[in-house]
């Protein structure tokens, strides 16, 4: 059977792609932020995931608003990057796990939820940026790609978001092969690109969620979308990808790693890494 | 049933059903952006460009003014503004401070100044 090694969760402003092609992690700026990763790939080299399941939104790469699905599953052998329109390299393409993909697929479908399958998906900075970050000399693993709908409201609810990433946590234990597995979340956390409240950063309620998202991700759900619109701003709702990612994680717990850096960009940079061991359950 | 309108978010526009019917035309185009030879039909005749998506007048001038507040008024929604924004060569700070009416420099300031909040 499978294993569900941890989680991962980290922001993916598309500044950060340009800093990497043009290798600027040492550089001033960059320097707080990249420096946060050291223990992350300490874990990741300890943990050495197989295949990752990456929870990220699509910023108008492959979806558009003529069809916009809540959630979608990549199902695909590989994911290709394409031209966003904004000058960000287009990366070579990434492996996928159909296997594991369509395994997901069962088992979430029969949990209830009403998936968009997808055998051809373009995936953009929020699945690329947070690959390079992890595993920055291009050896990641191959990967699942589930796109959330943070374009168009009404979103996913954090509680329909939650309950997404326990139904993938035990959709990943119930996989028959005998893998590593980890979650990645990408996105978020507080910020505001558009309207006069554009520049919108709230540190208290990030530092709020990164506490509960390792204690108590549950306590999460308590807000409405419009509610965690007006914390943590437009784009901060990207935090429904970390709240599912730990709510994936349904073993014992343990907390290896949280960095936070304001700003990247327009945004409240932040780093998770929680570590999930199986819980035997009882016969 | 009707739904009582929630609280207003301030500086904030929801992008709801609402938004997403009245951008439609405007979102397209910028969707389309995606692709370099779009891109490099807008910067030759602009005025042309829009009328095959079919803005409305609204959203025309919108695009004419490089107005970002503007253009979300019109219903475009900043993921696929953005594209736009790329044509013009305008990043996101300079976007942020076209919005909150400061310069860049001091957008920049005041997103600095959050990491003591």
């Amino acid at each position: 059977m499978a294993k569900l090694v941890g989680g991962l969760a980290v922001s993916h402003v598309p500044a950060i792609g340009r800093a990497i092609a043009d290798h600027k992690q040492q550089d001033a700026y960059w320097k707080p932020f990249f420096d946060g990763f050291g223990p992350a790939h300490d874990w990741l080299a300890k943990v050495r995931p197989e295949v990752v399941v990456v929870l990220y939104n699509d910023h108008g790469l492959n979806f558009f608003l003529d069809k916009m699905p809540t959630f979608s599953v990549g199902a695909a052998a590989q994911y290709s990057n394409a031209d966003e329109g904004w000058g960000l390299p287009v990366r070579h393409p990434f492996k996928g796990d159909p296997d594991l993909s369509w395994h997901v697929i069962e088992h979430l479908v029969e949990e209830e939820f009403d998936l968009v399958t997808c055998q051809e998906l373009l995936v953009d900075h929020a699945f690329c940026i947070p690959m390079e970050l992890f595993w920055p000399n291009g050896d990641m693993p191959p990967a699942v790609p589930i796109c959330f709908n943070t374009v168009q409201h009404p979103l996913p609810s954090a509680l329909r978001s939650y309950k997404l990433g326990q139904a993938l946590g035990r959709a990943i234990e119930s996989w028959p092969e005998d893998k590593r597995v980890a979650v990645i979340a990408t996105g978020g956390l507080s910020h505001q690109l558009d309207g006069e409240r554009a520049g919108f950063i709230n540190k208290e309620f990030d530092l709020l969620c990164l506490d509960r998202l390792v204690n108590d991700p549950k306590a999460l759900t308590g807000y409405t979308t419009r509610e965690l619109v007006a914390l943590s701003g437009s784009q901060g709702v990207e935090v429904l990808m970390w709240i599912a990612m730990s709510a994936a994680l349904t073993g014992r717990r343990r907390h290896i790693h949280s960095h936070y850096h304001i700003p990247i960009s327009n945004t409240a940079a932040a780093l998770l890494v929680i570590e999930n061991e199986a819980v035997p359950s009882p016969a | 049933m009707t739904r009582s309108a929630p609280a207003p978010i301030p500086g904030t526009t929801v992008f709801d059903g609402a938004e997403a019917q009245k951008g439609y035309a405007l979102n397209r185009m910028c969707f389309s952006f995606n692709d370099a030879a779009n891109r490099a039909a807008f910067v030759v005749d602009e005025a042309a460009y829009c009328d095959r998506y079919g803005l409305t007048p609204e959203q025309r001038a919108a695009v004419a003014s490089r107005n970002v507040l503007q253009l979300i008024a019109a219903g475009g929604n900043i993921y696929y503004l953005a594209k736009l924004a790329g044509i013009l060569g305008l990043n996101v700070q300079d976007l942020g401070a076209q919005q909150t009416g400061m310069s860049v420099e001091a957008f920049k300031a005041k997103l600095q100044a959050s990491a003591q909040g």
